[in-house]
């Protein structure tokens, strides 16, 4: 929403619309809760609907590496509706507390890790211009939601009173606590190349082609890329780095005393933040919500602009297909990531505690620290030559980036100074 | 409207936390409620569009501190260290340098004209359509700041706009001038024109001796936790 960006909101929309009809209070009012009630709809049904096709996923691909079917009733055929199965049986499930626990903290901590998930969700651009939370340091803020969700975990695991949940916590705090450091140093490497901090801007400037992405800008963001994905691996605690669960030693690590709509409530948080680990690597180094190729890229930039003011007024139809097709292809990458993970869970075997961390502090950070350098250098050592492509406070690398403005499913309207659209400061800032 | 109500629920939420942390005696439970202290705390950050600083409170305090916090006691975790209890004296001497640090900021609060900021304050009921207006008037007025060189009383009256719409223009924006800022750039502070001053001191250069003592911190904690384990070595050998 700032600066090139400059689009409008839900909100100014909405106030828009609504500013003739009453005081200038009261309508402020109305408009931003409605922006965010639209907001918190869209991205609570994303968190929501996402890790229920990818549990589904889960074990559908589990099974057929084991030379399984996997659930195969519910829902006809493949079993779509498994989740959905699961999720009412587990609801069903007696609450239970052990005596031990310190109940306070065993009741809130799947809610302290649902929300740290849900909390990333808000300031993911899942297409041009469509962000919960539009956020000029974006990446950062990301990468600091992104290891709170440890804190559930912990919290969980100390709660429960049982000797499995305390080790399967204390694992899972050394391994956050250090598998951190490669994590922020490999999402510098892209960062560093765009020159910005705003996922908005990272993602547009590699539109254009598949040469753009930036895992393709360098060998080391190439490098970085897979560090990368292996240590959000590792920060979702997922195989072969789930030491905090680790079922054949642990029993079920931190959520062994966990069952019925808290143990769910567990796993919703992890099977998104997969996503959201994915998606901050689809947006950094794999081109957004850009398709890469050349003929349907082409072929969507010809009905930008396509149907102006169609329903209403100040609201372009053709941006809006084109944004919806962004999104798609943004879930679809990212989706294709956490298949990934799903896949090298089910082959890999579990690392041990030493492993974790020796993977982590002797091999995964120095070479985050190589690549870093290498990604800082690469542009100074080229600069003389032809390979020479425009890397810092330049424009944008991507052909269609300079379409962007309109790009946009709304066109900047001239929106009264006097009116309504000053209330909210972060909340509300979905650009459509 | 709604503005001030989220700042209200957030700035209970945040001195509510800070006195359950006082006031529990568990020290897990103390982290947790800590955790509620600094995250509203961040989102009182957020609301004031400082997204960096509420983004480095996240990342450095609630995801860094506490959690190591937790951790240590869950290493340590038996007996006298989980709960806290508090001797009187220890109870006067929280309490003292508690009432210093109140009349520290009530006498900051007084000290501040808080007439004058109320013009500063309005900038942010802005839209961005008005912040691109803003940016234009403050075009303007950067030239006039450059043609009343020689009159000092229009100088400082433009002087004084020009900040307050510099401050207009930014709301939210913080992260590029935090960048300039380090480089010694500071277009809201107009440092840079004054006359017979130079480029204002950046702060890059301290900020990178920290980090390094930082990192020395670091291989000096590695060292120490090594340097056991190699004497235990060194005397079985001779053994």
């Amino acid at each position: 929403m700032h600066g090139p960006l400059a689009s409008l909101t839900i909100q100014q929309f909405l106030a828009d619309r609504l500013a003739s009809l009453g005081s200038y209070e009261l309508v402020a009012l109305v408009v931003f809760l409605l922006a965010g009630l639209v907001h918190a709809t869209f991205l609570i049904s994303l968190f929501a609907v996402l890790p229920m096709v990818y549990i589904w996923l889960e074990r559908k691909v589990a099974g057929r590496i084991q030379d399984r079917l996997g659930p195969t009733r519910v829902g006809g055929k493949f079993g779509w509706l498994q989740t959905l199965a699961d999720g009412i049986k587990l609801i069903q499930k007696e609450d239970l507390i052990p005596a031990s626990a310190d109940s306070m903290i065993f009741r809130a901590s799947p809610y302290l890790a649902a929300v740290a998930s849900f909390a990333a969700f808000m300031v993911l651009p899942i297409s041009d211009g469509w962000v919960g939370v539009a956020s000029e340091c974006g990446a950062f803020l990301i990468l600091a939601i992104l290891s709170l969700e440890v804190f559930g975990i912990i919290l969980a695991g100390y709660s429960s009173g049982s000797k499995w949940a305390l080790f399967g916590a204390m694992r899972e705090a050394a391994q956050m606590v250090s598998y951190e450091i490669p994590m922020a140093i490999c999402a510098l490497v892209p960062l560093v190349i765009a020159g910005s901090l705003n996922l908005q801007v990272v993602g547009r400037m590699q539109s254009g082609g598949f040469w753009n992405w930036f895992i393709f800008h360098d060998p080391f963001a190439f490098f970085a890329f897979f560090c990368y994905f292996t240590v959000a691996t590792a920060s979702v605690k997922r195989a072969p780095f789930d030491l905090a669960e680790a079922e054949s030693e642990l029993v079920a690590g931190f959520h062994t005393e966990y069952s019925g709509f808290r143990w769910s409530i567990f796993f919703l948080a992890e099977y998104a933040s997969m996503f959201a680990v994915s998606g901050v690597a689809v947006l950094l180094f794999l081109g957004g919500w850009d398709t890469g190729l050349c003929f349907p890229e082409t072929l969507l930039s010809g009905i930008r602009g396509w149907g102006e003011d169609f329903p209403v007024r100040g609201f372009v139809l053709g941006g809006y297909l084109i944004n919806l097709f962004g999104a798609k292809v943004f879930i679809v990458k990212a989706s294709l990531l956490v298949l990934v993970q799903i896949w090298v869970r089910w082959t890999l075997p579990r690392l041990r505690i030493d492993q974790v961390m020796t993977t982590c502090l002797k091999y995964l950070v120095p070479i985050s620290c190589v690549l870093f350098l290498g990604a800082v250098l690469w542009p100074l050592i080229l600069a003389s030559s032809d390979l020479r492509r425009p890397v810092l406070f330049g424009s944008p690398l991507g052909a269609h980036a300079s379409l962007a403005p309109v790009s946009n499913g709304l066109v900047a309207r001239q929106v009264n100074p006097e009116d309504v659209s000053g209330i909210a400061g972060n909340a509300g800032r979905m650009a459509r | 409207m709604i503005e001030q109500f989220l700042f209200a629920v957030f700035a209970v939420l945040a001195c509510g936390g800070a006195i359950a942390v006082a006031a529990t005696q568990n020290v897990v439970r103390m982290a947790l409620w800590l955790v509620v202290s600094l995250g509203s705390v961040a989102a009182l950050f957020f609301l004031l569009h400082a997204d960096f600083l509420g983004a480095a409170q996240l990342l450095i305090y609630v995801g860094g501190t506490v959690v190591l916090l937790v951790f240590g006691v869950m290493l340590t975790a038996s007996g006298p260290t989980v709960q806290i209890k508090t001797s009187p004296a220890e109870g006067f001497l929280g309490a003292g340098v508690g009432l210093l640090l109140l009349s520290v900021l009530m006498f900051s609060v007084r000290s501040v004209s808080w007439i004058d900021l109320e013009s500063r304050v309005k900038s942010r009921n802005l839209s961005q359509n008005v912040a691109d207006a803003i940016a234009g008037q403050l075009a303007d007025v950067s030239e006039d700041f450059a043609s009343h060189e020689s009159d000092p009383a229009l100088r400082s009256s433009a002087r004084e706009s020009r900040e307050i719409l510099v401050a207009r223009s930014q709301a939210g924006r913080t992260v590029r001038q935090l960048g300039m800022a380090f480089y010694g750039l500071r277009p809201d502070r107009d440092l840079n024109h004054a006359p017979g001053s130079r480029l204002a001191p950046g702060y890059l250069l301290p900020f990178e001796i920290v980090s390094v003592h930082l990192l020395v911190v670091l291989v000096g904690a590695a060292y120490l936790a090594r340097a056991k384990r190699r004497v235990d070595a060194g005397i079985t050998e001779d053994l």
